[in-house]
Order: C-alpha cells, then structure tokens, then sequence
C-alpha cells in the first residue's frame, strides 16, 4: 500500500500521487517515509526531497523549509516554496545566498529568535545552490 | 423643445462612457478568470496548515507557556483591525462594505471602552478610514500599479504585525475582508487571527488520533515557526479572495454601468427623433402656411 505524497506550496499545488517512499529533509536530518509510518509532525529545512517508486528513485524537488504531516496513509508537504529540479538555476540560488548572507550579518545577534530564522534562511540558500551545481 | 444639436453630443458622450465601461467589464471578466483560479490554487496550503495546527494547538491548549501568537496574550484591551480593500474604484460597493465594516467593528469596540487600531491594506480602504480613524492607523500597505500580489507581500504584512504584536502595541487582531462568495457575491467578513480561533482543535483531540503525533523539534519550537506562518497564509487567503472579489465586484457594476447607459442612449434618441419630426412638421406647416397666405 503506497504513500499519498501531496507537495503544496502557499500558491499552488505541486504534486499529489502515490508513491512508495519518500525521502524529505526534516530539520534534524534526513527522514524516509514508508507506508505505515508513525504520525509525526516535522519541520523541514531547505533541501533535496526525492521520491521512490519501487526500488528507484524517481523524482527529485527542491523544498526552501517548511513543514511536513506524517501520518500512516498519508505524507503531506507543506513547503515555503518548492520546486522541481529543472527550475533550480544556480544564478537566481547564489543572488538568494548573497540576500540571506547580507541579511544574515545585518541581523541584531542578541536576538536570537531573528538570528536562527536568518540562519535559516542562508542554510535553505546554500541547499538551494548544492542542488544546482550537482550533476 | 430640447436642442437638437445639445441632445446629439449628449447621446456621443453616453456612447462613450458605455464603450469604456463594457471594455472595463471585459478586461475585469478576464482578470476575474486568473484570480480565480489563483485563489482556488492556494486553497490546498491553506486546508492543511489549519488541519496541522489543529492537531498542534489541541496538544499545546491548556499549556501556560503556550506562543501569544495562539492564545493571545490574555488581554482584550487594544484591537488591531486590519481592512483589507482594493486599491482602485469602480467596483460598486466593493470597498465600502469592508470600510463600513471595519467602522462599525471599531465604534463598537470603542463603545465598549476598548483601544482601536487599524491597519490599511489597500489604497481605497486607507482612504475611507482615514476620515473618521486617521489618528488610528498604525500602517497601510497598498499595492497599486502591481500586477498581482505575491505570497511574500502577505508574508511582509504578517512580519509586521508580529513585530506589533512583541512590543505589545495590540492584544486581538481581527481581519476584515470580502470574502469571495460568487462573481456576483462578496460578503465582508470579520476574521480572528490573534489569539487563533481553534474552534476545531477539540475535534480534532476527541478522534484520538491527534494524541499520538510525534513532533520534531518539539511542540514548542515547532509552533514558533508554524504560527508566523500560518498568520502569512491567513492574510494571503484574504488577500488573494479580496483579489477576485474585486474583479468580480467591477465585472458586476460595469455590467449594470453599460446597461444603464444603453437604457439612457435609447432614451435620448427617442426625445431626440421626436425632436427632429417636430422640427420638420413645424417647417412643413410654416411653408404651407407661407404659400397659402401669397
């Protein structure tokens, strides 16, 4: 019994189908979703989220962070902004990564709920520009 | 008896008018079209963040620690409203229902002996409560000349509002919006965003199965990126409704507009024809009456 895989970003709906496993990048590291999982609610960093379908892989998405529900039937994604691999371009990801960097040191350090969510922000960059220049 | 020649610029001038507004009608029908399916795009996102905070805020209810951003900060005492309006006219009462709307919401709130404050979102709206609240409006946001508004527009205005929030300048935040009900419906709305209505959380507890969700990171540090986010993708859903129902508004009263000018054109041209025969009759019998005295 497959997955229910849905990807939404606030503007649209990217994916909806069934898929055998799902490989999303959760905050605290890499997580494989498998029919039957247990309900979770995760927060995703920016990353690379790879769907399997029988033993191969079979799509690749980039995520900027967001959020995921797990739940034994169903993965559902709610990404900041997701986007499928060919529409990664390694310009438009550095000029993000020059944003976040710049935004990263004009952020007051003492406060640290703006630091972490700035630091956020460079790491979904520097994910975001990993994805584009690997093969 | 009328001017002939006053009536005859009188029906140009009524074409005129009735030409822009039937084009006016035709270019809001095709905006329309975009807008809606826009707004039927982001409806998903919206669905399933409230079903997730749902499930969050029923685990994290009854917890004294709970984020301000969900319960509030136990105080009623200073309102924010935040109207969301058009930015250009020319769609009926689009506008002023909001206006009204949120005038209404804050002469009660201050009959009551509350704070108000309000927040403009759109030129026309910023533009009816600075009359009567001007001194109340803490900032307005318009977004004139732009094509359509972005996901990261109402990420701005919910930054804002946070920011607001944390040096506790409000302790309820109230939206007011057109929500989208049909092209030729659209309804002012009041909704709570701060303290979050989580009228459903209980549902969602009492099905047994929201007590079992692992979290990671934990409840707390989940919620704290969650609420923020979920305040973005309620200002956007208003956004972008009021966005269709704007269009929507305009098709309607560009619609009434060009009926109303055709009526008026086949009014003067009656009063005009009869005019004209007139003039003739009189002329003929002037003739007449010429030859019959020679």
């Amino acid at each position: 019994m497959p997955t229910a895989l849905e990807i939404v970003s606030p503007e649209r709906l990217l994916l909806s189908r069934a898929v055998d496993m799902v490989v999303i990048p959760a905050a605290e590291g890499e997580l494989g979703v498998l029919p039957g999982h247990a309900p979770a609610i995760v927060l995703l960093r920016g990353g690379l989220l790879r769907i399997f379908e029988g033993p191969q892989e079979t799509s690749r998405m980039f995520v900027a962070g967001g959020f995921a529900e797990i739940t034994p039937e169903r993965c559902t994604v709610l990404a900041n902004e997701a986007m499928p691999l060919a529409e990664v371009s390694k310009s438009a990801a550095e000029r993000r990564l020059h944003a976040a960097e710049a935004a990263y040191e004009a952020v007051d350090k003492a406060d640290i709920a703006a630091r972490d969510a700035a630091l956020d922000q460079v790491q979904s960059a520097r994910a975001m520009l990993a994805v584009a220049e690997a093969p | 008896m009328a001017n002939l020649k006053a009536l005859r610029i009188r029906i140009d001038s009524v074409k005129s008018t009735q030409k822009i507004t039937s084009a006016m009608k035709l270019v809001s029908a095709s905006k329309l079209r975009r807008a809606q399916i826009r707004a039927e795009a982001a409806r998903p996102y919206a669905e399933r963040m409230e079903r997730m905070l749902a499930t969050l805020a029923a685990s994290a209810a009854g917890n004294p620690s709970a984020p301000a951003l969900l319960v509030g900060n136990g105080r009623e005492a200073t309102h924010l409203i935040i109207a969301v309006t058009a930015d250009r006219g020319l769609a009926g009462a689009f506008n002023t229902n909001v206006g009204r709307a949120a005038r209404a919401l804050a002469q009660r709130l201050e009959a009551e002996g509350k704070k108000v404050k309000i927040a403009a979102i759109g030129r026309k709206g910023r533009d009816y409560l600075r009359r009567d609240y001007g001194d109340r409006i803490v900032f307005d946001v318009s977004y004139a000349g732009r094509k359509q508004i972005e996901f990261a527009d109402a990420e701005a205005i919910a930054a804002r509002v946070i920011a607001l929030m944390q040096e506790g300048a409000f302790d309820v935040c109230t939206l007011v919006y057109n929500r989208f009900v049909s092209v030729i419906s659209q309804v002012a709305t009041e909704a709570r965003l701060i303290p979050a209505p989580v009228a459903e959380a209980p549902a969602a507890a009492g099905n047994g199965v929201a007590a079992v969700y692992e979290f990671e990171p934990e409840e707390e540090a989940l919620l704290a990126h969650l609420l923020p986010q979920n305040l973005a993708v309620q200002i956007y859903k208003a956004l972008i409704e009021s966005a269709a129902g704007e269009q929507g508004a305009r098709m309607t009263a560009m619609d009434n507009a060009t009926r109303n000018a055709g009526d008026m054109i086949k009014r003067l041209t009656l009063v005009y024809n009869r005019s004209r025969q007139a003039n003739i009759t009189r002329e003929l019998i002037e003739i007449i009456s010429g030859a019959e005295a020679v």
